[in-house]
């Protein structure tokens, strides 16, 4: 592994910056083609890596160099390989290939497409070199830096004020979290001594509760950033701004679930922390109903998906929080193909009609891109909890462990998180591709994409059909849990959910499954009947009047944009505009009375100005010649 | 005669003075021959860089104690001394000037006309100043090379610069020259101290550091606060900073690199190499003094920053918020802390120089510094945008640039030594990346430059090489930041040792 592992990080980064450095000279396939080959040829090492960690079950740790030692604070720069890393290198590599591929479709003819193709291999360098961490510091590198690259993709059309602030408000809200997060780091290393992976999870045992708690708390917090859990989630829905490959790579599949990375990978920090779980679990729990809820009512199909993701990233946080860690990893890993498939088929049919997102002057689309159509409903179905398809099993199985492990409002709450889902995913198909067009079709001419982008389209599709299957049945027992389960087990995790549950199809978890499905296909019908078959009963214009009020609270996301606003915006530029005042007129009046005052009367400044330079050499003349004297006579 | 110096020549002397001579040089170079003063200027520069390269060469990394030494009796009676060395905690300083004055003069090839030979002559006095305040041991030496500074700095502002010049030129000088005095005050007591000692009246850095921990209490708080002011006001410390604002709004360009990225290194050097070893006991009890200011200035700093509306001033008072580190870092008396420090403070040249220059850049083609009146810029000027966004990013700390490493290790000094003092430290980074991401929306992402102003493009050697090449120093610094830490390690150590701090011997924790 250790020849050819830095490669895997390393391609991407040197695709950068010959695209970033050359790409503007280059011919505009190149700088594609570039990216393309260095992520392909990362995908298959990746392969490579997951056959060897599926033979060595030991992890494989290595520092490359000693990047920051001073006294005891050593940080190294190197990599650190489990199970868990490996399954995460592939999901990286796999979808930001796909997404890479499908872009040269999307941007093409965009000015600026060699920038698109010199960030996006950025971005994949720094999201593998997250992954690849060996220590805490380093991974909140590289957890700014995946930031950084979500800013300048936010806002690759910079010149658009909505994408510009759009990406600052990322970065921002990002850089609360990562206060959090680096305090976290700092105390890791005061309690600690050292920010290491391993000798940091082989020690937690013997540290204080109350110091691991705040530990991980600390660390928490800049999952709540990244991963968009209330209450940082705001800036997620305004990232959507950003070129829609972007949403479905970073926003989607892999950057958004760093926040679930780093609690699985800190799981024997956490283990020793019980009451950090439980916050876990309860904002888990808030953001996935708060993003569902949110999406029921939204117009802006990228939109919808952005609460969507936010609503299922708070799925795998609930799961974390009652310590089904596998689970939620199985999740993150069947979302990711399906959340891509989505949101790339959302760009596709904004490519077939003109860039146009708002889904009420969609409709009938399904004539026009019969391929985007079959694969988005496998998506949708994906997400919405179909069985036999993986958003099914993953989504399940968090939903049967909370149940078995007698959290039931846990259970209740997220199986109306998943009631809505269903609706809101069914809403959104209608819309766009059922029913008769809301365009005019005299002037619009909706149309498929092309190959290189439909073509990713049903590889993902693909994906989100068997993946859950294939890797997660028997349900909590399935494949990924006995490959991920040293990751876990080595520190004594996992216990309490699942160990003493044995997983497999026994009748409860049958009728559980039974439930879900039922629950999954009463949203999907009732979200056919409103906004498909038109049931004047269900009219949803009639109950958006008949419940105002929760309708505006949804539709304006609980406010939150607002109250942020009203309680840190203002008061922070208030509160610089106050100080800034005090120094014009307190500080720095201060200094110039005094100088006034040496100087005699006001016009004694403009006197001494005047004579300037010879007033002032002779000054420190006199300085350094009465310095001298005084030597020689003392 | 020269120490360990094995080259022959003493090489400390030569690259101090070097640039003096260089500006009598041009002092003989008649009036119109304005290419030959530029040349010259550039030679005496670049010669000094490549010897400066020397010097680096000849230093042994990771050893104890002043190299390549040169000593002098000038009069035994009196205790003076031409001294010079460096030690891990002035060589990356004394380089980082070299580098700067460099890009200073280069820049100024094609932008200035007034009054030329005048120029340079201050550019290159100037450089000699502050390369003497990085190698002088003797107390005398150090305070005419600090003092030397000023005339110069204060002439470029006031004849070179813009605005409010005369105000502003005047302000520097008096402002920082009232804390040399005070200082100068200081010196004089050491030296009336020290006669009454067995061996004579000493004022070199070497016997004082022998004598100092005896020194009463009385003696040494006297010490502490006498350099305390002098250093205070250069770096721009909390609530002796207003001079700074002005001073870098009316400099030029070239000015403005120096100021920044020099001239307030030589207080957070003055601190480490004067101020606390002369008054070990004293620093020890005062240090939440200036403890208590640096976390003032870092949040104060940031806030005020938030308001800028002019492009100059928001990096001048972003710098305020960053030079806060430093001293938050000196005074935490940690290893990381004083390294962060010290990082931060090379960091600080390369970042915050390298953004003035690109502020002229930017005023050269659009006579203006108003951020309302800037916009598109990256549309209009891509290569350039780049570079100066890749710099903002340092400048709000971005990890893999040389910022990030200052900050992290100053934080964590200040966590060790309090943790409370760490939470308020490090809400800077959400603060910065306010400020600098705002700006950068501003003058490169959104709408255009008001007016109809043609934009030639990037001159290669003027411009853009000195951009890039401080840019890349700074992310060499932020990858990899070993090389620079070990530099300054021993000294480090032997400081703390000398205060008598627990000392961080890089063993493992065990619990």
């Amino acid at each position: 592994m250790e020849t050819y592992l830095w490669l895997i990080p390393t391609l991407p980064l040197v695709a950068f910056l010959a695209n970033f450095t050359l790409g503007s000279r280059l011919p505009h396939r190149v700088p594609a083609l570039v990216g393309i080959a260095s992520v392909l040829v990362s995908l298959l090492l990746s392969l490579l890596v997951f056959n060897e960690v599926r033979t060595h079950a030991e992890p494989y740790n290595q520092d490359l160099y000693t990047w920051i030692p001073s006294g005891s604070f050593q940080v190294s720069i190197g990599f650190y390989v489990d199970q868990l890393t490996s399954l995460m290198l592939l999901i990286v590599t796999s979808v930001s290939l796909l997404v890479h591929i499908y872009s040269t479709g999307y941007m093409h003819g965009d000015p600026g497409t060699y920038r698109f193709f010199a960030y996006l291999p950025l971005f994949t360098f720094s999201m593998l070199m997250l992954v690849l961490a060996n220590n805490f510091l380093e991974l909140y590198v590289f957890w700014e830096a995946v930031g950084l690259c979500s800013y300048l993709l936010v806002g690759f059309w910079y010149y658009k004020r909505s994408a510009s602030d759009a990406a600052m408000k990322a970065f921002i809200v990002n850089r609360v979290g990562d206060f959090g997060f680096g305090l976290g780091v700092i105390l890791l290393f005061t309690t600690f001594g050292t920010l290491a992976y391993v000798p940091v999870f082989e020690r937690a045992p013997d540290v204080a509760e109350a110091m691991l708690f705040l530990i991980t708390l600390l660390l928490f917090t800049g999952s709540m950033g990244k991963s968009a859990q209330w209450p940082l989630h705001t800036w997620l829905p305004d990232a959507m701004e950003g070129p829609t490959p972007v949403s479905a790579l970073i926003h989607a599949a892999t950057m958004v679930t760093a926040g679930v990375y780093l609690v699985a990978r800190a799981n024997p920090l956490y283990n020793e922390a019980a009451g950090t779980l439980t916050v876990i679990a309860v904002i888990g729990l808030v953001t996935a109903l708060l993003g569902a809820t949110i999406a029921l009512v939204q117009n802006d199909i990228k939109r919808v998906m952005a609460y969507s993701t936010i609503s299922q990233l708070g799925y795998m946080f609930f799961a974390l929080g009652i310590g089904a860690y596998i689970s939620a990893i199985f999740h993150l890993f069947t979302h990711a193909f399906f959340k891509a498939l989505l949101f790339l088929g959302a760009g596709s049919v904004m490519h077939g009609v003109g860039g146009e997102t708002d889904m009420r002057k969609m409709g009938g689309l399904r004539r026009y891109m019969p391929q985007t159509f079959i694969t988005l409903v496998i998506g949708s179905a994906a997400l919405a909890g179909v069985p036999p398809l993986a958003g099914f099993w993953s989504k399940d199985e968090i939903l049967g462990l909370a149940f078995v492990g007698h959290h039931y409002l846990i259970y209740a709450l997220g199986t109306l998180a998943s009631f809505f889902t269903a609706f809101y995913i069914t809403r959104l198909v209608a819309l766009t591709f059922l029913g008769t067009p809301r365009f005019d079709t005299r002037k619009m001419h909706p149309h498929e994409s092309p190959l290189s982008m439909t073509g990713p389209l049903w590889v993902l599709a693909a994906l989100s059909v068997v993946t859950g299957a294939l890797v997660g049945i028997p349900p909590e027992d399935g494949w990924i849990h006995h490959f991920l389960e040293p990751v876990f087990a080595a520190h004594g995790g996992e216990a309490a959910g699942e160990a003493a549950h044995g997983g497999g199809f026994t009748p409860e978890t049958v009728v559980l499954m039974l439930v879900a499905t039922g629950v999954s296909l009463l949203g999907i019908l009732l979200g056919l009947a409103v906004y498909a078959w038109r049931v004047p009963a269900l009219d949803p214009s009639r109950w958006a009047t008949r419940l105002s009020g929760v309708y505006k609270m949804l539709y304006n996301k609980y406010y939150f944009d607002e109250l942020y606003d009203a309680l840190l915006v203002r008061p922070s530029r208030a509160l610089g505009n106050m100080l800034w005042r005090f120094d014009a007129q307190v500080v720095d009046g201060i200094v110039n009375g005094t100088a006034r005052t040496t100087a005699g009367t006001g016009g004694g400044l403009r006197r001494l100005q005047s004579g300037f330079v010879g007033n002032y050499a002779l000054s420190i003349g006199v300085g350094v010649v009465a310095l001298i004297a005084y030597l020689f006579f003392s | 005669m020269y120490g360990d110096n094995t080259l022959g020549f003493p090489i400390l002397s030569v690259v101090t003075l070097l640039p003096a001579v260089g500006a009598l040089l041009i002092a003989l170079i008649p009036k119109p021959a304005t290419n030959a003063v530029r040349w010259t200027a550039v030679a005496v520069a670049g010669v000094d860089m490549l010897l400066m390269l020397l010097v680096l060469g000849s230093y042994t990394a990771g050893r104890p104690g002043f190299q390549l030494v040169e000593r002098v009796e000038w009069a035994r009676s009196l205790g003076l001394q031409y001294y010079l060395g460096v030690d891990g905690i002035s060589i990356l300083l004394y380089f980082l000037t070299a580098l700067l004055s460099l890009v200073a003069v280069v820049y100024s090839f094609g932008n200035v006309e007034h009054r030329l030979k005048e120029y340079y002559a201050a550019l290159l006095v100037l450089e000699t100043g502050m390369l003497g305040v990085f190698v002088a041991l003797d107390l005398v030496l150090f305070y005419v090379f600090f003092e030397l500074t000023l005339i110069p700095m204060a002439l470029l502002i006031a004849v070179w610069g813009h605005g409010r010049k005369m105000y502003s030129a005047l302000k520097f000088f008096l402002y920082t020259f009232a804390g040399s005095l005070l200082m100068l005050a200081a010196i004089v007591s050491v030296y009336v101290q020290t006669s009454g000692q067995a061996g004579g009246p000493t004022l070199n850095y070497v016997d004082l550091v022998r004598q100092a921990p005896g020194w009463s209490s009385g003696f040494q708080t006297w010490m502490f606060w006498g350099f305390f002011f002098a250093f205070a006001v250069k770096m721009p410390l909390f609530p002796f900073h207003t001079w700074l604002p002005d001073a870098h709004v009316d400099a030029p360009t070239a000015g403005s690199v120096i100021l920044a990225g020099v001239l307030l290194k030589m207080g957070g050097y003055g601190f480490l190499r004067w101020q606390i070893p002369l008054s070990p006991d004293a620093s020890r009890q005062f240090a939440a003094v200036p403890i208590t200011l640096s976390v003032i200035a870092i949040l104060y700093g940031a806030y005020i920053t938030l308001m800028q509306r002019d492009l100059k001033k928001l990096i001048a008072y972003s710098s305020v918020a960053t030079m806060g580190f430093v001293v938050l870092g000196i005074f935490t008396f940690t290893t990381q802390g004083v390294q962060g420090a010290l990082i931060q403070m090379v960091s600080h040249g390369l970042i915050s120089g390298a953004l003035f220059l690109g502020v002229g850049v930017i005023y050269e083609r659009l006579h203006t510094r108003e951020i309302a009146k800037l916009g598109g810029l990256a549309t209009l000027m891509g290569p350039f945008a780049a570079l100066f966004v890749i710099l903002s990013l340092g400048n709000l700390g971005l990890p893999g640039l040389s910022a990030f490493v200052g900050e992290i290790l100053v934080t964590v000094g200040a966590f060790i030594r309090n943790p409370l003092l760490a939470v308020p430290v490090y809400f800077y980074i959400v603060v910065s990346a306010a400020y600098m991401l705002w700006m950068v929306a501003r003058v490169f992402y959104l709408g255009k430059p008001a007016g109809d102003h043609n934009l030639p493009p990037m001159n290669l050697w003027q411009e853009t090489l000195p951009l890039a090449g401080l840019a890349l120093l700074s992310v060499l610094i932020g990858v990899w930041a070993t090389p620079f830490l070990q530099t300054m390690e021993p000294s480090v150590t032997g400081l703390l040792n000398y205060l008598g701090v627990p000392q961080d011997t890089g063993t493992a924790f065990t619990p």
